[in-house]
């Protein structure tokens, strides 16, 4: 099919899954009754419209793009992560311990060490769920979900009972938060007066490891070939089973990095709705990014400017600020109806003879009675099925 | 069904053509089929038979033609349009939902039965007792499907399309799971039926066409190359005319001695995905520089000693053996590092990653070794040089090394499964039906590698069910039958009644069958087995 | 306390409790059945859940009240199953896959109640509902008669649904239809059937139950709405029916099985208890996935294409 017709096909698709997403949420905002326009302007371009607001969606970025990474990693191999809030919370709490435990440690050493924490008890919570599926086989999705509620249950317990800041205590306001964090084991602002913090460079950082260790190493090999073609990957030789297990328990650590430096960067304290729906919003991001870490950046800079703008919203127009899960669930629809619409050859085929004319009458090349190449998907596809 | 129960006499199609992306699959095709007459459509694989009778089905809808039934005009836009019209197919994969009763299967389809809130399932089955009785097919109504054997399910996908209604039968590939006993008595069926009713069949086993059919239509790439009487007609002359030039496959001249035991199996036991043994016992070795065949019909527990070789299932007793050295219940790592090398049945999804690149394909199993990484990082450099190398030695055709390697045709797969396999120079080669789907070209670059490779010493073993290519490629061929080796025979001492019966679980100096008796001796895995 | 007037007074919480999750099992046996599971049902019953409780709040005061719950049951019923039908776009036309189109829907629903909910209402407001009508002479029975026999209509209406769901799929045309386009869909194509409109109604059947489902969270059981109110029964109902395997008196047991477990939280508050209340609510999550981790695959019995779109033109 030639190149300007295939590219035509792609951006018609894209515009009209973009046009429908916008169109759920403009239902929503109609019921609402919201000014449409109004709104998605204000949320588009508020943020953008101070450096306060910018430093903002900088923030909200930062654990976007660490939960995005490790889900990109994870739905690659096979696996797919709906854990990450859970893991979040779990990487919140062995941060918070580690820091209260060691607060004398110098800061050089004491702020790794938080972050090393909070990746390992993000990364064990994830393990649950990855053993469950390599070993037994349990659909990831369910088990993952079920996390989710357990771990905020655990979360909420810990914070209102050991762990819970003494202060709350004696002055009897009970409220569910830990001890301030020691100022060694804080993350710094970059720009003072902001909340924008040096966790931004962390992430942009690990975004080009990650790439560099899904696209040049072995182990990148293994995992995406265990995500592309489980059968054809165990006959090579792989063991497909340990990948789902190391991808997810890797998907974990990173969503528990993204908790560790939302509590030592941002809070610096552990309190309540702390993962704040990143968990869920990071898979967006992640789909939105293509599940590559090129994409994810710009991708996690766009759902910033969202969740930012959202807030911004619900403080102008009074319009609530669970219009983001609207959005999100109607991206992450449209995002995946598009993709396949767009890599169905048969579609293409069709879109190309009907609204362009062209007749195609290839035919596969002499020696072979079969199709040459039908359908060439010079992209790598993702199987992002749940396995039963 | 039908809403004119009238006789089908004629059946033409006229300039029908049918393109998927990438290929016309036919090509103006112009065919006619009279009254009692049966038809042999006959092509390699890939020709567009299946295609062009899909169309006639109402599943596929012809980018240009039309299609005549007695003369006038029809239009399938759906196969419930086809059933209208009385057309009915029996597909080479059964069209059957195993986990229904043959009655529920067949009530699917017999929309009278659909009295809105309640299934007239006792209607159904007085339908096919009727049928059943008329044409001689016994069937058991109550039975689920999937406890039925093969041959069992085809003569229920039979009763199905004649419960419809339908007066005009289409077959596809209908032999190509049965015993050559149950072959011919397919043939006396169907000559039976053809006085009540015109039908058409698919085939590529030429000794059927000749002995089953009036008439003769073969197909070349989606053209109608040749239509005529099948009378006068050879095999030979029918095979030129399928392949457009004489093709001569390599044979196996045996001058060459064979060396050591290599591959020994003693004694094997396997489960099956239901539980029970798949393998009961089963036995076999290969020398250095020797092909054995394994001949079986479907089901008898190929699957489960391919997977058992390869690692991928438990092996509950018995020994495997490389070259002396112990491969049981080892992983497939380590399997494959011990030199065994292995050509998987469904090439699409078990052979390839097929959104890999060609170049990722052909390092699937050494990425990780020195020659492609140095430490984590995989070496681009090498991993390109490997791929041109391959290509070029292997012929793959593909408009680039970086293309996704599913979107290369059939026989450019098999050649780059080859071509991975062969490059790491196997001590012992496990090939399962290596050249299924392929044209003849395709077929004979395979058996010209397989021999090259007989010649430099490795032990094959080449898992079939095509009994011309085991009798030209092995230097022995054994026969499984319910997961046990019934016997084995030197190429010279192989013929086809004698691989037939063998299949059947017949051997002739025994005592008694190794089957229970009756020709129905296939075994009852049918199904799921099959699948 | 007796052990009898404990087990009694758990059952008389739990039973009414697994209504929700029964139906919007129910609804999903019937998608899974066809071949594809609705990840989304959670989302759906959000919204079954808001629509009920907003109609019987903003008809309250109106002349309208009498007839509030029967028309928030039905606004439940057909967001449900429009919802069912958006996903059976995503997923049936476009071959999406159902998995991450599930969360997709989940989001969207859930985040569309609370929006909706926070805007028109914004606070704690609680709702009549509906009320128990104990059924005469058998809610007199000692013992067994209050604990099954005193609940309210919709309660009555979904346990009658079980076998009413089980004559549907195995003795009507349509649940043949159903069952045989879950299992192999290309054969039910070459016998005439349409696999797309099969799995369409199915969606659509099984988005109705789900927003039934959630009516009767806010209208039967806690006669109020928050955003947390389902509580990952929507989830817990997509297990359910995989270990039930897609059978509907398996699913009537595991619905009162995991009903009781959530349940339980009610019960030892009741019984004066000393346990983490956290961990009392912690425990049917976890009950759920020790079931899921012993649960072998059952697919040969069950829709064996579940979770594989279908593609007519696919060569074969």
């Amino acid at each position: 099919m030639k190149t300007p017709v295939r590219v035509a096909y792609v951006v018609l698709v894209s515009l009209v899954a973009a046009l429908a997403a916008v169109g759920i949420g403009a239902i929503v905002l109609t019921i609402l009754g919201a000014d449409v326009f109004q709104t998605y302007k204000v949320i588009l371009t508020e943020p953008l419209k101070d450096l306060f607001g910018i430093t903002e969606v900088l923030v909200r970025a930062v654990p976007l793009i660490l939960v995005a990474l490790g889900i990109a990693i994870s739905f690659r191999a096979g696996i797919l992560n709906i854990g990450a809030e859970g893991q979040i919370q779990m990487g919140v709490i062995s941060a918070t311990a580690v820091a209260l435990v060691w607060p004398d440690l110098p800061k050089g050493i004491l702020v790794p060490l938080v972050l090393l924490g909070g990746a390992a008890g993000g990364a064990l919570w994830a393990s649950i769920a990855g053993y469950l599926r390599a070993k037994l086989g349990v659909n990831e999705i369910l088990s993952t979900v079920m996390l989710n509620y357990i771990a905020a249950q655990l979360y909420g317990f810990l914070l209102r009972g050991p762990m819970i800041d003494p202060a709350e205590l004696q002055t009897g306001s009970g409220t569910p938060q830990s001890v301030r964090l020691p100022k060694s084991a804080w993350i710094d602002r970059i720009i003072p007066g902001t909340r924008l913090h040096w966790g931004i460079v962390l992430a942009v950082v690990l975004a080009i490891l990650v790439y560099i260790l899904m696209w040049h190493t072995t182990w990148g090999f293994k995992m995406r070939a265990a995500g592309a073609s489980p059968k054809a990957t165990r006959y090579g030789g792989i063991n497909v089973e340990s990948c789902l297990f190391s991808a997810m328990v890797l998907a974990g650590a990173f969503a528990g990095l993204a908790g560790a430096v939302e509590v030592t960067a941002v809070h610096r304290r552990a309190i309540e709705g702390i993962s704040s729906g990143y968990g869920f919003s990071g898979i967006v991001v992640a789909l939105f990014g293509g599940l590559h870490p090129g994409g994810i950046i710009p991708a996690a800079l766009f759902f910033g400017v969202l969740l930012v703008g959202t807030d911004m919203t619900q403080r102008i127009m009074s319009i609530p600020a669970n219009m983001v899960s609207v959005l999100q669930g109607a991206v992450i629809l449209s995002i995946i109806s598009a993709k396949m619409v767009i890599n169905d050859p048969y579609a293409r085929e069709k879109f190309a003879r009907r609204f362009l004319h062209s007749k195609d009458k290839e035919r596969g090349p002499g020696g072979e009675g079969i199709p040459e190449e039908h359908g060439a998907q010079n992209e790598e596809t993702v199987n992002i099925e749940a396995k039963q | 069904m039908g809403a004119m129960n009238e006789k089908i006499r004629e059946l033409r199609v006229e300039g029908i053509t049918k393109r998927f992306p990438g290929i016309v699959a036919c090509d103006s095709v112009d065919l006619a089929v009279g009254e009692n007459e049966i038809l042999a459509l006959v092509g390699e694989n890939g020709a567009g038979k299946t295609t062009l009778m899909n169309i006639l089905m109402g599943l596929y809808q012809p980018d240009e033609g039309r299609i005549f039934i007695n003369g006038r005009p029809v239009q399938f836009k759906a196969p419930a349009d086809a059933f209208a019209a009385g057309i009915g197919m029996v597909h080479q994969h059964f069209m059957l939902v195993p986990n229904m009763t043959v009655a529920e299967n067949v009530a699917l389809g017999l929309k009278e039965s659909h009295k809105y809130l309640r299934l007239d399932l006792s209607g159904v089955k007085k339908r096919i007792a009727e049928v059943s009785e008329r044409y001689n097919l016994p069937v058991q109504p109550d039975a689920y499907v999937w406890q039925l054997s093969v041959g069992e399910q085809q003569r229920v996908e039979l009763i199905k399309t004649l419960c419809f209604g339908a007066r005009f039968l289409i077959l596809d590939e209908p032999t190509s799971a049965l015993t050559p006993q149950e072959t011919d008595e397919l043939i006396v069926l169907l000559r039976r039926m053809a006085s009540d009713m015109s039908i058409i069949f698919i085939s590529h086993k030429l000794a059927e066409v000749t002995a089953l059919s009036d008439r003769v239509a073969i197909l070349r790439r989606g053209r109608v190359v040749f239509k005529g009487t099948t009378a006068g007609q050879t095999a030979a002359g029918l095979a030129a005319l399928m392949t457009g030039h004489e093709v001569v496959l390599p044979r196996n001249k045996c001058i060459d001695g064979c060396g050591e035991e290599r591959l020994v199996v003693r004694d094997l036991k396997v489960k099956s995905d239901r539980g029970f043994l798949a393998l009961d016992g089963l036995g076999f070795s290969i020398r250095s520089g020797e092909i054995l065949g394994l001949a079986g019909v479907s089901g008898n527990g190929q699957k489960e000693l391919a997977d058992a070789l390869a690692g991928l299932r438990k092996v509950e007793a018995g020994g495997i053996s490389l070259m002396g050295m112990d491969l049981v219940n080892r992983s497939p790592r380590e399997i494959i590092d011990a030199g065994l090398g292995y050509i998987p049945e469904d090439r699409n999804n078990e052979g390839i990653v097929s959104s890999f690149s060609v170049k990722e394909n052909l390092i699937l199993k050494d990425f990780a070794s020195s020659g492609f990484s140095r430490g984590v990082f995989i070496k681009s450099r090498e991993e390109e040089q490997n791929a041109v190398l391959l290509q070029e030695r292997f012929d793959i055709r593909c408009s680039s090394l970086n293309n996704a390697t599913g979107s290369l045709s059939g026989g450019n797969i098999q050649k780059v499964i080859l071509a991975r396999e062969l490059a790491r120079e196997p001590k012992a080669l496990i090939a399962v039906y290596p050249t299924r789907g392929l044209d003849m070209g395709a077929e004979e670059f395979i058996h010209t590698r397989l021999l090259e490779l007989r010649a430099r010493g490795a032990a094959i073993f080449l898992i079939s069910e095509e009994l011309d290519e085991l009798m030209n490629l092995c230097d022995r061929i054994a026969v499984i039958f319910k997961g046990k080796i019934l016997d084995t025979l030197s190429s010279c001492d192989a013929t086809r009644p004698k691989l037939g019966l063998l299949m059947a679980g017949i051997k002739p100096e025994a005592e008694e069958p190794a089957a229970e008796a009756g020709t129905e001796a296939v075994t009852k895995q049918g199904f799921g087995a099959r699948a | 306390m007796t052990i009898l007037n404990i087990v009694l007074n758990i059952l008389s919480i739990g039973i009414p409790f697994s209504v929700s999750l029964l139906l919007a099992s129910l609804g999903e046996m019937f998608n899974q059945r066809a071949g594809i599971f609705n990840l989304g049902c959670e989302g759906i019953m959000s919204m079954g859940a808001f629509l009920g409780f907003m109609s019987a709040y903003y008809l309250q005061n109106t002349a309208m009240v009498p007839y509030a719950n029967l028309i928030g049951i039905a606004a439940a019923g057909i967001a449900g199953a429009l919802l069912g039908l958006l996903f059976a776009l995503v997923t049936v036309t476009f071959h999406a896959p159902q998995g991450i189109a599930g969360i997709g829907l989940q989001m969207l629903g859930t985040g569309t109640a609370g929006t909706l909910f926070r805007h028109f209402v914004g606070g704690v407001a609680g709702v009549p509902g509906l009320s128990n009508r104990p059924i005469p002479l058998l809610s007199e029975i000692p013992f067994i008669g209050p604990v099954f026999f005193n609940m309210n209509i919709l309660a009555y209406a979904a346990f009658l649904f079980v076998p009413v769901s089980h004559y549907i799929l195995f003795k009507t045309p349509w649940g043949l239809k159903v069952r045989a386009v879950g299992t192999s869909p290309r054969s039910a194509d070459t016998m005439a059937i349409n696999v797309n409109r099969t799995r369409y109604q199915a969606l659509a059947a099984g988005g109705l139950l789900a927003g039934i489902a959630g009516a009767y969270l806010s209208l039967g059981q806690a006669k109020m709405f928050a955003d947390d109110i389902v509580a990952g029964r929507g989830f817990i109902a997509v297990a359910l029916v995989y270990f039930g395997r897609w059978d509907p008196y398996w699913i009537l047991g595991g619905s009162l099985l995991f009903s009781i477990a959530q349940s339980l939280q009610l019960s030892i508050q009741v019984l004066g208890i000393k346990f983490p209340y956290e961990f009392a609510v912690m425990f049917p999550y976890v009950l759920v996935i020790v079931v899921l981790a012993f649960t072998r695959n059952f697919a040969i019995k069950g829709p064996s294409e579940l979770g594989v779109p279908y593609d007519r033109e696919k060569r074969i």
